[in-house]
């Protein structure tokens, strides 16, 4: 039973695979892959409360991974929605795109649960390869090569972060004789403020903050997010930057509370990203690319929880990321919708939404208020239960510079809201949803109105979740040093 | 901390907060745009009149809140849901409730395109504003502050004029960077006192340097509002370009959330703070008057005129504020009242008159008196409202507020801030000025002009919108005591709380 999630996905993949056998099957792989994130869904709430020590304590099911899980598997569902017909993907290679995006989503669910270096290795690979496809999946026309250029630099900066990344670990292996995490979070204890136990953690943070896209790993983000088709991108800029946090949030843990040296390096990273991401995005045309660098400056408030090493901040980085995900899906569904050829998106593009499609205005409107921390949405109430947690721990600069960050970000957020709403249309044709496209619009924005304003439920959640993160099932916290 | 008293068993402040906002998504799924602006009328009508047992059962005599709901909202984070109202918060209110028809009214005719959205972000600010009073959470007060941001800078944006888009985003990168220093206030003082309750956070022992930060962040953030002077530069821009509606709510509601901030948080929560600041703030309250006054003057653009006669009026009720004493205090709530009354009118009468000969240049409405003579009449009883002549409202409330400040220059410790108050007196004469200027020559000026033949003077429905404001701007000049009365013991309380002379 608490296996059941991954089993779905594990299923879903092999059958999409099967289909992909065939040809001109691409209605069939987008119902199987639509039908394995309806059962992978229903998969999660039922193994919602289920607790387990598999493979012999490297894969640990409890209510933090299955928490996640839920989210990803609503993700799947939002993303499947969310492409369509998939207009810029190769004809031939469409039913692929499923293929790969199932096997994304296996990967990033399998992460959430690895307590074990080597298997978090494993599944941050397959949660990161099939991105590498997907993004080169994108059509070739005139005009439109750069998207080979991004998945070269995605290759390249994700090889080379995980590379980082595994000579953290060795770090951190030669110290402690282990791999698996509980064992080493006991061993690590008393030697957390050695030189060589702060560059192993800090190196092994890398290949996370790659695909969470904070500066400085962020090369790769405006390439890919412009040069992968609009559908891809959806999916680039939401569920992995979950996944990656929450194995960061696990991996803070193994730092003790209170350690300077640590809380400093992330509240660098964290004010670096947010002012690069949100000056750079000031100047950006293509929007998608602005989400990109929007992109990079969210990661940059999501590592203020981190910052405050405790764990009301890390319920809040993760409350932060999940609302992350709807808002930023609200936003890529208008991307999508308004290019229905799939071309990329420039600000232009934009205008006259209100005219055109008033439910895909409303979509954006919420979607970029919701960025932006205004409230109702959830995007405020996020972000102040970020702030919160920082100045409890006494973080006063990171606080004012987020703030002041979230002050320049209204502007290029208004860009978008001028062109969507107070530009008439120049000619570009009304835009009609089909029905599922209508009805995604409605979740998204009823879920970032309701994460706003009724946020209580999944803060309890978060709150128990990490409370017992690294508590007894079986196993785990036995060791020793 | 004044207790809070609770024995209602209807949920008033929650009906007012919440019908506005469930009246806007029926109103969006309405069909017709003729069903949904009766439905709007009603509504907001309807919210006008439920409003009512607010003033009835108010007892005057305490400065506690009532009304007082209380819920869990956020466990977590430890925000409820809590609204009230006392003295200072009431006549808000109403006057928030009072302006919405007249803002459907007005816009029946003029607004021809999407008509449903407009009203649907009408009644989401009136939702909003009415929250925005009430609010006894922090955060919750926040919810509705920036809430409201997002129609106002739509209705704007896009129902206003040619140069609507730079107007809206002005007007919400200005507030908008006003408020995050708010929300670092709201948060500085939750890790101080361990709470988001309001009420609570009055009165507490602070450092004098922490006091002082807490204020600088607060008070910038309701100075962008008002606006005071340097940061008033969004008000003339957002006032021309909205539509008439939107330039009502602003000068009637929106305004006056910034001088209601400064009442509700800046006094109460930051008392020795704001004693320090207050020679800053009086001067910047003159020289908001005198420049208000003298850009006024200057204008020949009708909208522009009343926009900035407002940061002048809005002057005058932050003079009265931090002369922090009787007078001055309940002269600036009267004030606000009254600008809210006179200016919203004079913004209903622009309009009015913009529908009519299509263009506000004061040139060339010149004379348009003779065509028009019960608007005219209208105009010029609001016009005179505004130069706070006798017998009007805003005169009861500058004579507060005069004599409040002149009684606070008299024990002002460093004796040369009191010479600042000199600057009142070119203030109220350039009032006097401009309002005369604009009255003389709408009324009398150039006797020919063949554009205005044939004008149709106010018809029913028109005179109807004007007409609540008419009687009030007697009323309240004739007889305050009915409005000053439920302010009493709230102003002696936040008197008290902070300690002034």
């Amino acid at each position: 039973m608490a296996f059941l999630p991954e089993l779905m996905l594990l299923a879903g993949a092999l059958a999409v695979f099967v289909v992909c056998l065939g040809e001109g099957r691409v209605r069939l792989a987008k119902a199987t892959a639509t039908g394995a994130a309806v059962a992978t869904l229903l998969a999660c709430l039922v193994s919602f409360r289920e607790t387990a020590l598999l493979f012999e304590g490297a894969y640990r099911v409890d209510l933090f991974s299955q928490g996640l899980k839920l989210v990803f598997a609503l993700g799947f569902l939002f993303i499947v929605l969310v492409g369509g017909e998939l207009p810029d993907i190769r004809e031939d290679a469409k039913p692929e795109y499923y293929l790969f995006l199932t096997l994304n989503v296996t990967g990033l669910t399998l992460l959430v649960s690895c307590v074990d270096l080597l298997t978090l290795v494993v599944a941050l690979q397959l949660a990161s390869f099939p991105l590498y496809f997907l993004v080169a999946l994108r059509r070739e026309r005139d005009e439109q090569r750069n998207q080979m250029e991004a998945v070269v630099k995605y290759i390249m900066f994700g090889i080379t972060a995980t590379g980082i990344m595994l000579f953290g670990m060795s770090y951190l292996f030669g110290v402690t004789g282990t791999t698996s995490m509980p064992t080493l979070q006991a061993r690590l204890a008393p030697l957390v403020y050695s030189p060589l136990v702060i560059a192993g953690l800090a190196l092994m943070w890398a290949g996370l903050l790659y695909k969470l896209a904070v500066f400085p790993f962020h090369f790769w983000t405006p390439d890919v997010y412009q040069g992968g088709s609009n559908e891809t991108t959806s999916l680039v800029a939401s569920l992995p930057k979950l996944g990656a946090l929450a194995v960061l949030v696990r991996f803070v843990t193994l730092a003790t509370p209170e350690h300077e040296p640590l809380a400093l390096l992330l509240t660098c990273l964290a004010i670096a990203s947010m002012c690069y991401g949100n000056v750079l995005a000031l100047v950006q045309k293509d929007v998608k690319r602005l989400f990109g660098f929007s992109g990079i400056a969210h990661a940059g408030y999501a590592l203020i929880g981190l910052v405050t090493l405790d764990p009301v901040g890390h319920v809040a980085a993760l409350y932060y990321l999940i609302a992350y995900q709807f808002m930023v899906l609200a936003c890529f569904v208008v991307v999508c919708r308004v290019a229905p050829g799939g071309g990329n998106v420039a600000l232009g593009d934009l205008a006259g939404l209100h005219r055109r499609s008033p439910l895909l205005m409303l979509t954006l409107l919420v979607g970029v208020f919701g960025l932006a921390g205004l409230p109702p949405f959830a995007g405020f109430m996020a972000k102040l239960t970020l702030l919160k947690a920082a100045l409890a721990k006494g973080h006063l600069t990171l606080v004012i510079v987020a703030v002041l960050n979230t002050a320049v970000a209204i502007y290029y957020y208004l860009a978008l809201v001028r062109e969507a709403c107070f530009r008439d249309p120049e000619g570009q044709p009304a835009i009609r949803l089909d029905a599922p496209t209508r009805a995604l619009c409605v979740v998204l924005i009823a879920g970032v109105v309701l994460l706003g304003l009724a946020p209580t439920a999944l803060l309890e959640h978060l709150a128990a979740a990490l409370a017992t993160a690294w508590g007894p099932i079986g196993l785990a916290g036995s060791g020793t040093p | 901390m004044p207790p809070v008293i609770s024995s209602e068993t209807l949920p008033y402040l929650s009906l007012l907060i919440f019908v506005p906002l469930g009246a806007a998504v029926i109103a969006a799924l309405l069909p017709g745009e003729r069903a949904v602006r009766w439905w709007t009328l009603g509504v907001s009508l309807a919210v006008a009149v439920g409003s009512w047992p607010l003033y009835a059962r108010f007892d005057a005599g305490t400065a506690a809140f009532q009304f007082v709901e209380h819920a869990p909202w956020i466990p977590a984070l430890r925000i409820h849901y809590t609204v009230g109202v006392d003295g200072i918060s009431l006549l808000l209110v109403l006057l928030t409730t009072l302006v919405l028809p007249l803002c459907v009214l007005v816009s029946w005719r003029q607004i021809s395109g999407r008509v449903k959205e407009f009203m649907v972000c009408l009644l989401v600010m009136e939702g909003a504003m009415v929250g925005v009073f009430c609010a006894l959470d922090f955060i919750l007060f926040f919810v509705f502050w920036e809430a409201m941001l997002i129609p106002m800078a739509l209705l704007i944006g896009i129902w206003g004029g040619p140069r609507r888009v730079y107007a809206a985003l002005k007007f919400f990168i200005y507030t908008m960077a006003g408020s995050v220093l708010l929300l670092v206030a709201i948060l500085a003082l939750y890790l101080e006192l361990g709470s988001f309750h309001i009420p609570e956070l009055m009165g507490r022992e602070l450092s004098l340097s922490f006091q002082g930060w807490v204020f600088a962040a607060m008070a910038l953030s309701f100075a962008v509002k008002v606006p005071m002077f340097p940061f008033h530069t969004w008000l003339p821009a957002a006032h021309v370009e909205a539509p008439t509606a939107g330039s009502v709510l602003l000068a009637s509601v929106l305004l006056k959330m910034g001088t209601y901030g400064f009442l509700r948080f800046c006094l109460p929560i930051t008392p020795q703070a704001t004693m320090l600041f207050v020679p800053w703030m009086m001067a910047l309250s003159v020289v908001g008057m005198v420049y208000g006054g003298a850009a006024a003057l200057a204008q020949n653009d009708l909208k522009k005129l009343v926009a900035y006669s407002s940061v002048g009026h809005m002057g005058v009720a932050t003079l009265g504020i931090f002369a922090l004493n009787r007078e001055g205090l309940e002269g600036a709530l009267l004030v606000m009242i009254n600008h809210g009354v006179t200016t919203g009118a004079l913004f209903l009468a622009v309009g009015l008159l913009y529908e009519r000969v299509h263009t506000r240049e004061l040139a060339r409405v010149a004379g348009v008196g003779k065509q028009v003579p019960v608007f005219t009449g209208f105009l010029g009883v609001f016009a005179l409202s505004s130069l706070a002549f006798p017998g009007t409202n805003s005169f009861i409330g500058e004579v507060l507020v005069l004599s409040g400040a002149v009684g606070w220059a008299r024990v002002a410790v460093p004796g040369w801030v009191a010479w600042v108050l000199l600057g009142v007196v070119p203030g109220v004469v350039l009032a006097a000025a401009y309002n005369l200027r604009m009255l003389q020559r709408v009324a009398y000026g150039s006797p020919r002009n063949p554009d205005h033949a044939g004008l149709k003077d106010l018809e029913l429905r028109e005179m109807v919108t004007l007409a609540p404001l008419l009687i009030l701007v007697f009323w309240i000049g004739l007889n305050p005591q009915p409005f000053t009365r439920v302010m009493h013991a709230s102003v002696r309380h936040l008197l008290e709380q902070v300690g002034g002379p």
